[in-house]
């Protein structure tokens, strides 16, 4: 009795200070001043704990580090180089070179978080509640569970109840009653949340024998699950890498698999395409989501007509010599680095990926897939089908094919097979530029970039079949998958060795790839 | 490049001959102490490397400027061994017998070191390396102005399991010499503390690593087993940027898991879009955020003498900061700039380092750093979160079978009498090898 006693005592005190502090910022500032990460931890209690309205929105700016201190004391928000009052949102004079951020560290911010977290649980918005309350899961103890108890019944939206109802039956598992934690692992079977997992796991081992038995059935339910997810991942990783191969190789396919030039400068074509992508992300440095969008046909035109001018000027000497080619394309690609090394720099250059390609979307908790790779898988198949219908169904696409397939006869129905040739290498290098700009999306764009493609594209377009842009597209989806499922046992480096030793030996039994070219054109 | 750098030694040579107030170019050159700067300047390390270049020019410029050392000017010869491991050696003949050089300060990956070292030591010339490395070496020609293991990767390990309580561990690294000495030196470390086999997984990737999807899948997994996991990361170069992009697509943050790596300083994060490093950690010697008025002062000094108020200074340029100011010293305190009287000099110096700290040469020709854990930050700077004591350098890792027992002295203290760089207390035999 005495003991309650006092308990509410020391409540009301604490009520009746909260109430005092209106404004928590003039509490928490000397704290801020001081600047350790201890007083900093103190800060971030006394805001959390505090009644002010704008606690929340104080935690946030914290958290994103957009909170500042002037040397005389002066709170503000800097954000776009504009400097406001934390409280009132008002401009202030001070300007903004004169404050000092207020640094968080890893332990800071999640402490915030944790705070923000339990805050947003009775938030308006269902979205931030089902946020917060997942994210609370692993720290849930039975009195937090019983906090959750009496949220449950005044929640209406069913995503956010389910999500209280896991934390809830998370809790019973440590629950004093047996039969409550038998229900409850009863109830968690099957569930991938990663929390349930990590509690299952300690109850295999649990002394009494019925609750372990339980456990481990309902935990190998759950394993079974992820198995199963696990290889639907690696499908979708070894299709992606796939699709980059395809990509990077689908204009080498035009090029040397329907012109039979052998290209060596083809990485360097990709490079400018992903340069192209910074130039235009420097041209508009505040539309960066719609850059890519623009950045698409200017890569396209650029490569395109760097391929025109190589076309012109080196390779219609060379026709029908391919040691030459060779050599001269190595050359032309040495120039281009070095002229993007001289002009640009010899460092590489930042490309920012556009918020819609950030993140990832999340099937369930095991299993989620990036933005970035989703939308460069479907990038790839369009910028296939697009080639595709070009060759197949426009004038220019079909003179390509006559050309290519016989040039004297071409000439004598009175196709102009000059034009033609540097139409079609334009057209290959201009898709070469366009997979410069989804490349510049996942990896570092210097001047280095194209020769790490080269040699998986000349791989993909001789292993799918010389000449056949079908070909081109299995080989090397297949290719990136059989990649990516020896990865985890073999490692990367291995992994890559195996998938170049099996082309070689393909290519001994079948010289002209997966998809050989039949017929009058298969020639020589 | 080749054409300003030509072109900074001949105005440098100038100015030496001006500043002496002699008529002839010839007379100068004579009666000036030459130091060789042997750091490539094109191919891929150039990106590194030169920065340490014209951190020397600067410190020269610096000391002839306060008068030069024993009475002499100094007078930088800088060579371009262009990223080319073998030129490296065929250079550092050249600055030893052609151009006479008293010093050389250089080297960058170990491999050129390794490459360097029979040249140095045939040829009796000191050679200062101000790169963190793996250790398991001590040559009576070199002095390691950088980080030995025990001073960077240990102590990181210690912040991760004491401070964030880590119990799972992913030891990530680039195929070369540098992460697998490190990681088998961290892996022997991890098991001596306890750590159980199942809790450490290590990874090796090639050279600038793209496709980091299915190991960050693996590591996502690795984590979410219910025990802090953090990824201690010796990736190289600019296979970290598509590494971190990945971690923040499969929406791993640096509060889950931390990476803690150890070649990323803030040379490297200048060029990058930082945003999805943010949080991650890395383990220095030296943070340009550290404040104090000697850090202010050579930041200072750096920004005008590159004429850039965005360059940013590094670890290894203090390393070189500190070894230059140590060869000075003993210079002068040997009264010649003779390799052996000046190697000997070296030993037990202290100059005070740019952290408020100070440096102290050993024994093993290593010195004793202080070890810094910071926090990326938004604009491409360092958070300090953790300092420890200066540490004592470790040539010989005392967690390797192979060289627990080796010990490295070149005062001859420890080793019986006879300096020596490879000494088995077990055998009581000096084996002089490097390796």
């Amino acid at each position: 009795m005495m003991k309650r006693l006092m308990i509410l005592v020391v409540l009301s005190w604490l009520c009746f200070q909260s109430v005092q502090a209106e404004d928590v910022l003039i509490e928490v500032l000397p704290l801020l001043q001081t600047n350790t990460v201890q007083t900093k931890q103190q800060a971030i209690e006394t805001l959390a704990k505090s009644t002010d309205a704008n606690r929340a929105q104080y935690l946030q700016v914290l958290m994103n580090g957009e909170l500042y201190l002037h040397s005389n004391g002066t709170l503000a928000i800097v954000k776009d180089s504009q400097v406001l009052d934390p409280k009132t949102n008002q401009v202030l004079t001070l300007p903004s070179s004169e404050f000092k951020k207020i640094t968080t560290t890893n332990n800071l911010r999640s402490q915030i978080r944790k705070a923000l977290e339990q805050l947003n649980l009775t938030d308006a918005n269902p979205t931030v509640r089902l946020q917060a309350a997942t994210n609370l899961l692993n720290t849930i103890t039975p009195d937090i569970a019983a906090s959750w108890q009496q949220l449950l019944t005044t929640e209406t939206n069913p995503t956010v109840k389910n999500a209280l109802q896991l934390g809830i039956d998370l809790a019973a598992l440590n629950a004093p009653e047996k039969s409550a934690r038998l229900q409850a692992i009863q109830l968690l079977s099957g569930n991938l949340a990663p929390e349930v997992r990590k509690r299952l796991q300690v109850l295999t081992t649990d002394s009494d024998a019925e609750i372990a038995q339980a456990s481990q059935r309902s935990l190998k339910t759950i394993n079974d699950k992820i198995e199963l997810y696990s290889y639907g991942e690696t499908l979708f990783f070894g299709v992606s890498l796939g699709s980059i191969l395809v990509l990077a190789a689908i204009g080498l396919a035009i090029t040397f698999g329907v012109m039979g030039v052998i290209n060596m400068a083809h990485g360097e074509l990709i490079m400018l395409g992903a340069y192209t992508t910074y130039f235009i992300q420097q041209l508009m440095p505040s539309f960066i989501d719609y850059s890519l969008i623009l950045a698409i046909p200017a890569a396209f035109i650029v490569s395109g007509l760097m391929g025109v001018l190589i076309e012109r000027t080196v390779i219609r000497h060379l026709y029908g010599r391919p040691l030459e080619t060779l050599l001269a394309t190595f050359g032309i690609s040495l120039i281009l680095q070095q002229l993007v090394r001289t002009v640009v720099s010899p460092q590489n250059v930042p490309v920012s990926n556009p918020s819609w390609m950030s993140g990832s979307l999340e099937i369930n908790s095991v299993l989620s897939l990036t933005y970035n790779r989703l939308y460069i898988i479907v990038f790839c198949l369009i910028v296939f089908a697009v080639l595709f219908m070009v060759l197949k169904k426009t004038n220019l696409g079909l003179q390509v094919r006559a050309v290519s397939q016989n040039r004297a006869m071409a000439r004598a129905m009175g196709v102009r097979s000059a034009r033609v040739d540097a139409l079609t290498f334009g057209l290959g290098s201009g898709i070469a530029g366009v997979a410069g700009v989804a490349l510049s999306q996942i990896t570092n764009v210097g001047p280095n970039l194209g020769q790490s493609y080269i040699i998986d594209s000349f791989m993909v377009v001789v292993f799918g079949g010389v000449g056949n842009l079908w070909g081109t597209l299995v080989a090397g989806l297949s290719l990136g998958v059989v990649n990516k499922v020896l990865e985890p046992w073999a490692g990367a480096v291995l992994a890559k060795i195996l998938v170049l030793v099996f082309i070689i030996l393909f290519i001994q039994k079948r010289p002209r790839g997966l998809f050989p070219q039949k017929g009058r054109a298969a020639g020589d | 490049m080749l054409l300003t750098t030509k072109l900074k030694q001949t105005l440098l040579a100038l100015g030496t001959a001006a500043a002496l107030g002699l008529s002839s170019l010839t007379i100068a050159a004579d009666d000036t102490i030459k130091v060789g700067v042997l750091h490539s300047l094109s191919g891929t390390m150039a990106i590194s490397e030169t920065t340490l270049k014209d951190t020397l020019l600067m410190l020269i410029d610096e000391q002839n400027k306060k008068g030069g050392v024993l009475g002499k000017k100094l007078e930088a010869v800088v060579v371009d061994p262009a990223s080319n491991w073998p030129l490296f050696a065929e250079k550092a003949r050249d600055l030893i017998e052609k151009d006479k050089v008293a010093a050389t300060f250089g080297c960058w990956t170990s491999v050129s070191r390794k490459s360097v070292l029979p040249v140095f030591e045939e040829k009796n010339s000191l050679l200062f390396y101000p790169v963190q490395y793996e250790g398991e070496e001590s040559s009576k020609n070199v002095f390691y102005t950088g980080a030995a293991p025990n001073q960077q990767a240990i102590p990181a390990v210690d912040y991760l399991m004491n401070d964030l309580e880590v119990k799972r561990w992913v030891l990530a690294g680039t195929d070369y010499v540098y992460p697998r000495t490190t990681n088998k030196i961290l892996e022997a470390y991890l098991k001596a503390k306890g750590v159980d086999e199942k809790d450490i997984m290590i990874n090796y990737t090639p050279f600038g690593h793209s496709d980091w999807q299915s190991i960050v899948a693996d590591i996502k997994k690795f984590g979410s087993d219910g025990k802090k996991t953090a990824v201690v990361s010796t990736i190289n170069g600019d296979a970290n940027v598509p590494f971190y992009k990945e971690l923040g697509n499969q929406g791993i943050s640096a509060e889950d898991i931390p990476v803690v790596a150890f070649s990323v300083g803030e040379e490297e994060l200048s060029g990058i879009d930082t945003k999805p490093l943010v949080g991650h950690l890395a383990a220095w010697n030296y943070f340009m955020s550290v404040e104090n008025d000697a850090n202010k002062d050579f930041i200072a000094k750096w920004k005008t003498f590159t004429k850039n108020d965005k360059r940013v200074t590094n670890d290894p340029m203090e390393a070189h900061v500190i070894g230059f100011n140590m060869w000075i010293k003993a210079v002068e305190k040997a009264g010649t700039t003779e390799t052996d009287k000046v190697a000997d000099a070296m030993i037990g110096l202290e100059v005070p380092n740019l952290t408020g700290g100070t440096a102290k040469m050993l024994p093993n020709h290593h010195l004793t750093k202080p070890v810094l854990i910071g926090e990326i930050q938004e604009n491409g700077q360092f958070e300090v979160v953790s300092k420890t004591p200066e540490v004592a350098g470790d040539a010989w890792s005392d967690f390797l079978p192979d060289s627990k027992n080796i010990v490295a002295d070149w005062t001859g203290k420890e080793t019986d009498g006879k300096p020596c760089g490879n000494y088995n207390t077990e055998t009581k035999k000096c084996s002089g090898q490097n390796f």
